[in-house]
């Protein structure tokens, strides 16, 4: 290890540092949570800031706060902080209560919104937060949908006061947010810093999520003895992509998109490489609006037509129901505690903060008055809204807010600030005192609401407000709730009797991961071969440079022309200006390396490979995923003077190990299913394809005998196969024994008949659907592909040359051979993968909404 | 009045779709001012999941799937009904003043009113852009009859746009209708909707058929023999006038209603989401004819029916 300079952290000063840190912080008189928190911390001493590295490198490779696919530029760059914050007993308890009454409330307001309505005959709630609120769902709200909808999943942000008392900060309905990042920071914690909680006894989450499960089983209207259920998210590119795969390969649900779910007779169905299976729950990770572009007219895709029908015929549950994002709405604080008294008649437990909504005239004033002090927030998503920043307005934000006010004021709130708690953080190696916020989650349990005993807290940077900058700012750190109960281990996976068994359906593999777990492989593949090809390229090129040898210029150039075929990046090094390439392919090679946007350079098959493998990372081993993650910012920094120098190869070499390691650790980690039969066809028919490129443009031609050794000992190097040939034939270069041994020997892993014979067998293990008229297509085609093979004479093969200058047998081998798997390609997307077709909406034109 | 209505949609993909998904909302709704006798949809290929709803409006909605490959699409509402004549008692001139309209539906919560809310706010075709004041502030001028204030406003946007079916498509936004006073009806309807919620009033749409009738030296009316739109304003413990300022009058015997909402998203006769498909062509045709035992005075067919 190395040694780290000694910080505050464990300095016998630390201790009073520490203790002034807390006392500050106005947790009392310094409680014995914190101090043994202290003692723990100092017994770990300069380790902390080893596995905090750690710490922060497990969470950004597992891509929890950075995710290298998003598009949408939220710019998330959470750091975390090992310091976790602890709840005493008595304190969850008072929170524990607050939060199922909050929920019960707001599951209260759901169904009176979308039900009798009271709350506005009543006057509790004004009008203009409802029937002109984006989230308020006029198809859900007919009479028809099935009631009570009941609010399945909630979360609450909470802030504690400078005077000790918990504020609710934030509500979020649709979809909550979080828990699977709270789930992940304990897990982390647990690896990285268990000396910190020896001596508490910490809450476990594991039963929290077992009471999720329990309630989505509950939720199934049919199949109640299997309830099948999915996680449906909008794919790799959102923001929370890794919450949504972690949650779903954590709670055992395939995770799904919009275009693996059709919807028939009022049905929701998941399209398998085994047929199509009924959906009963959807734990839909989408906007509200974005589920069904038939009734909600969305903009943003990702939705399933006919899903709110599906609902309507009682044939589907969607958690949280749907229509839920009328909740989603800080103008609901203003009137929370007359809502509560009226339902529960009782006071709020926790109160809101402060909210002014400007929809009434008072409150709209107040807020124009003190703008530099309030946090302005809309009651809806809104484009194009300015950052709110109380304390530091300048006169042009000034007017820009009172007149986008003063136009909608209905559309606005204005909250009170608190000055809220700083909790002990870790920053820059030093301890730090900073704000925190805590996010909590509730799940629908036995008629009423049961609290995860744990959160996600995140930590406001220094001088930052959490509260404006949003829930992508500062860091996050695990919450710890103490228990007087010693531990009890729960078993998210153990069944009693009111729990939900496993169902066989998880063994259904979704059309489109097969099709990315198939193109994983031959990303992989590709990725590997085209590598192997430019080291080779590179080795030579290198001779070429420092021998001279006519020969090695030849057999070069040959190289040069089959790295434009095998990776199709035409017209290349055969193109009508080859020549001059070819006497300087410096900027080409170069351009084949590291040019991410032109579609076969290895960058680009990097990132092909990255983009297939995100969709299914919760099907890949862990490590695997990480190793795809890393690889994604692989970009060497040689220029093109240095290409033929050694730090280039070096570079590719490594690629290469990479590459190796990611297929080996598919290989040995991942079960014998029909997944990684997937992944490794598409792997088999890529190496099978990028051989019969390779040898189609180097030993089909005829060449002098002392050229056309050089280029077999290439060839054979660039195929791995050097080492082996010399073993196995002792002899000189012989184009005979290399086609043997590159074509026909089954036993070698790297020939072609290999593939084919390994291609066959996965192919008979695929699940096959049996009323498909052209079911057994993909084996008929492998079959008669791999006796072709069989049925070859590699003596044969070159025993005729043609006019000008090739063998024709041969090169009449390869092209059939290529044929075959193309058509197998076409056949297997044709069965497993269902592409899904694009949609259209007519009838309606959409309008944004303009303020 | 007895009518029967032929409404038929017929959509012409380039490339086949394996499977739609489609919401109707073609058939005619029972109104204090008619009766529907009889009204069916014919789908043609055969649809399957059919379900017919009420919907938060209280039209009438059918949703239907078709899960086999097609290339043409036709949907065909047939409709009887009774029309009465509607008898306006209550005299223009002596209705609320519209701001004691506006204050009864700010302050009061009753059914009926509650029941109104939704009609009193922007929706997703009509926003309340601030020229819509303006404009309405002409027709409303201070303590003037609400119903008088809203006739006045029909008869000014029928004045004041011109009547153009080249002029918009069902994506135009109301505010390039506003700017170039050109349009169709249901950009009139949408205008005058517009007016009437950006002064606080409850305001809605409603869609329908208007009969041909062009009777000797009288014009034709515009809009016969398509699908029809106006609007309703709303006057506590009255209920709803109907206004079209399409033809500059309140409608008698010869509008047919089929549904109302917010705006015309909310009443979309036709609207779907196909699986492939390729480029789509649409053809509408409607038939307003009056049954055989009246005088049966027109029966006209038109091929491309916009929306008049």
């Amino acid at each position: 290890m190395i040694s780290e300079p000694e910080t505050s952290i464990s300095t016998a000063a630390a201790t009073d540092i520490y203790r002034a840190i807390v006392e500050a912080a106005g947790a009392g008189d310094f409680p014995e949570h914190w101090q043994r928190l202290q003692q723990n911390l100092e017994k770990l001493g300069p380790r902390v800031h080893t596995r905090f590295r750690e710490a922060q490198r497990l969470l950004r490779e597992n891509g929890a706060i950075h995710n290298v696919f998003d598009q949408s530029n939220s710019n998330r760059a959470w750091q975390f902080d090992p310091l976790p914050l602890i709840f005493s007993v008595a304190e969850w308890g008072q929170l524990d209560q607050a939060m199922i009454q909050r929920a019960e409330l707001f599951n209260l307001i759901l169904q009176d919104i979308y039900g009798p309505r009271k709350l506005i005959e009543k006057r509790l709630l004004p009008p203009e937060l409802v029937f002109p609120h984006s989230g308020f769902f006029y198809p859900c709200a007919d009479g028809n949908f099935p009631q009570p909808q009941q609010l399945n999943l909630f979360s609450t942000t909470i802030a504690k006061g400078t005077d000790g008392n918990f504020w609710v900060v934030d509500d979020h309905v649709s979809p909550p947010f979080g828990a699977g990042y709270a789930l992940e920071t304990r897990v982390i914690m647990t690896r990285s810093f268990p000396q910190l909680f020896e001596g508490f006894r910490v809450h476990r989450l594991a039963q929290f999520f077992r009471a999720v499960r329990q309630r989505f089983g509950q939720l199934a209207r049919q199949h109640q003895e299997y309830p099948r259920i999915v996680v449906l998210t909008a794919g790799p590119t959102h923001p929370d992509y890794f919450e949504h795969a972690y949650l779903a390969s954590y709670l055992g649900y395939p995770l799904v998109q919009g275009g693996d779910l059709v919807v028939r007779d009022s049905c929701v169905w998941l399209k398998t490489v085994d047929g199509l299976h009924q959906v009963d729950v959807i734990f839909s990770r989408l906007a509200d609006h974005a589920c069904d572009p038939l009734e909600l007219r969305s903009h943003s895709g990702g939705g399933v037509p006919g899903l709110l029908q599906a609902v309507r015929r009682g044939n589907l549950a969607l958690v949280n129901p749907i229509g839920s994002s009328i909740l989603a709405n800080p103008a609901l604080m203003a009137f929370l505690p007359g809502i509560c008294r009226y339902f529960l008649g009782t006071d709020l437990k926790v109160p809101s903060i402060a909210t002014w909504w400007c929809g009434q005239p008072r409150e709209c004033k107040y807020v124009l008055e003190n703008l530099d002090r309030l946090i302005i927030k809309p009651i809806q998503p809104l484009p194009d809204m300015p950052q709110s920043t109380p304390g530091r307005m300048t006169d042009a934000q000034r007017q820009r807010w009172t007149a986008l006010i003063s136009a909608n004021p209905r559309l606005f709130v204005g909250q009170e600030q608190v000055d809220y708690v700083a909790f002990p953080a870790y920053e820059q190696k030093q301890l730090a005192t900073r704000q925190s916020l805590v996010s909590l989650y509730v799940t629908a349990h036995n008629e009423s609401y049961q609290l995860m005993p744990g959160g996600l807290s995140r930590v406001a940077a220094a001088g930052d407000n959490l509260l404006v900058s949003g829930q992508r700012a500062g860091s996050i750190k695990d919450t710890w709730v103490l228990t007087q109960e010693p531990h009890q281990q729960v078993n998210l996976w153990l069944r009693s009797t009111s729990d939900v068994p496993l169902s066989p359906y998880f063994v259904s593999l979704p059309s489109r991961a097969a099709e990315n777990l198939f193109w994983a492989g031959r990303y992989a593949e590709r990725t590997e071969q085209t590598a192997r090809l430019l080291r080779s390229i590179l080795v030579k090129l290198r001779e070429v440079k420092e021998f001279g040898d006519p020969d090695d210029r030849i057999s070069l150039n040959h190289l040069l022309q089959a790295l434009t075929h095998v990776t199709l990046t035409y017209p290349g090094f055969v193109g009508k200006d080859a020549q001059q390439k070819l006497d300087d392919p410096r900027a080409e090679l170069l351009s084949l390396i590291r040019d991410i946007d032109r579609s076969g350079s290895l960058r680009s098959s990097l990132r092909s490979l990255g983009r297939s493998a995100v969709e299914i990372r919760d099907l890949l081993p862990e490590d695997a995923w990480r190793l795809v993650d890393q690889m994604q910012s692989w970009n060497p920094r040689v220029g093109r003077a240095l290409i033929g120098s050694g730090r280039m190869y070096e570079n590719v070499h490594q690629l290469v190990l990479q590459l190796s390691a990611f297929s080996g650790l598919a290989y040995e980690n991942m079960a014998r299913e029909t997944a990684w039969l997937l992944l490794n066809i598409g792997r088999r028919l890529e190496r099978a394809l990028n051989l019969i490129d390779l040898l189609n443009e180097t030993l089909v031609p005829c060449y002098d005998s002392a050229t056309e050794a050089r280029i077999m000992e290439t060839v054979l190097a660039s195929c791995n196969s050097l080492v082996v040939f010399r073993r196995r034939y002792r002899s000189f270069m012989q184009l005979s024994p290399i086609l043997e041994l590159l074509l026909l020997d089954e036993n070698y892993p790297r020939s072609l008949a290999c593939q084919m014979r390994q291609m066959k067998r996965h192919i008979s293990e695929l699940p096959h659907e049996a009323n498909v008229p052209t079911v057994g297509q993909d084996e008929e085609i492998i079959s008669s592909a791999l006796e072709q093979l069989q049925a070859t004479d590699h003596k044969g093969l070159t025993r005729q040359i043609s006019e000008s200058g090739s063998y024709p047998l041969l090169e009449a081998l390869l092209t059939d051979q290529k044929k075959r798997l193309q058509q197998l390609s076409n056949c297997l997307t044709q069965f497993y993968f269902r592409p899904t077709q694009a949609l259209q909406q007519f009838g309606l034109p959409l309008r944004e909404m303009v303020l | 009045m007895n009518y029967r209505i032929r409404h038929v949609t017929r959509y012409h993909y380039s490339e086949a779709v394996n499977m739609c998904r489609n919401e109707t909302c073609l058939l005619v709704r029972e109104t204090e001012h008619q009766r529907s006798r009889n009204s069916v949809l014919q789908i043609s290929p055969e649809a399957t999941d059919i379900h017919e709803r009420s919907d938060f409006f209280g039209n009438l909605r059918t949703h239907f799937a078709i899960q086999q490959p097609h290339d043409t699409l036709t949907v065909t509402a047939v409709s009887d009904v009774e029309v009465f004549p509607r008898i306006y008692l209550q005299k223009p001139e002596q209705s609320h003043p519209w701001e004691a309209v506006v204050e009864m539906l700010r302050t009061q919560r009753t059914p009926d009113i509650v029941s109104v809310m939704p009609y009193r706010y922007a929706s997703p075709l009509i926003p309340l852009l601030p020229p819509l004041v303006d404009y309405a502030r002409a027709s409303m001028t201070p303590e003037r009859p609400l119903l008088a204030a809203a006739m006045d406003l029909m008869q000014r946007i029928y004045h004041d746009f011109s009547y153009d079916p080249t002029s918009t498509t069902i994506a135009t936004p109301l505010a390039e209708v506003l700017e170039k006073r050109r349009g169709v009806c249901q950009d009139f309807a949408h205008v005058a909707i517009g007016c009437l919620r950006s002064l606080g009033l409850a305001a809605r749409y409603v869609s329908g058929y208007i009969e041909n009738l062009p009777a000797p030296g009288q014009e034709r009316l515009i809009g016969a023999d398509a699908s029809h739109a106006w609007f309703a304003v709303y006057l506590p413990g009255h209920g709803w006038f109907d206004f079209d300022p399409t033809n500059n009058h309140q409608p008698r015997e010869q509008h047919i209603t089929v549904a109302w909402g917010r705006d015309f998203s909310d009443v979309s006769p036709l609207k779907g989401i196909a699986l492939g498909g390729g480029k789509h062509q649409v053809v509408v045709s409607v038939d307003v004819a009056r049954q055989p035992d009246q005088p049966l005075l027109l029966q006209q067919q038109q091929s491309q029916g916009p929306l008049s």
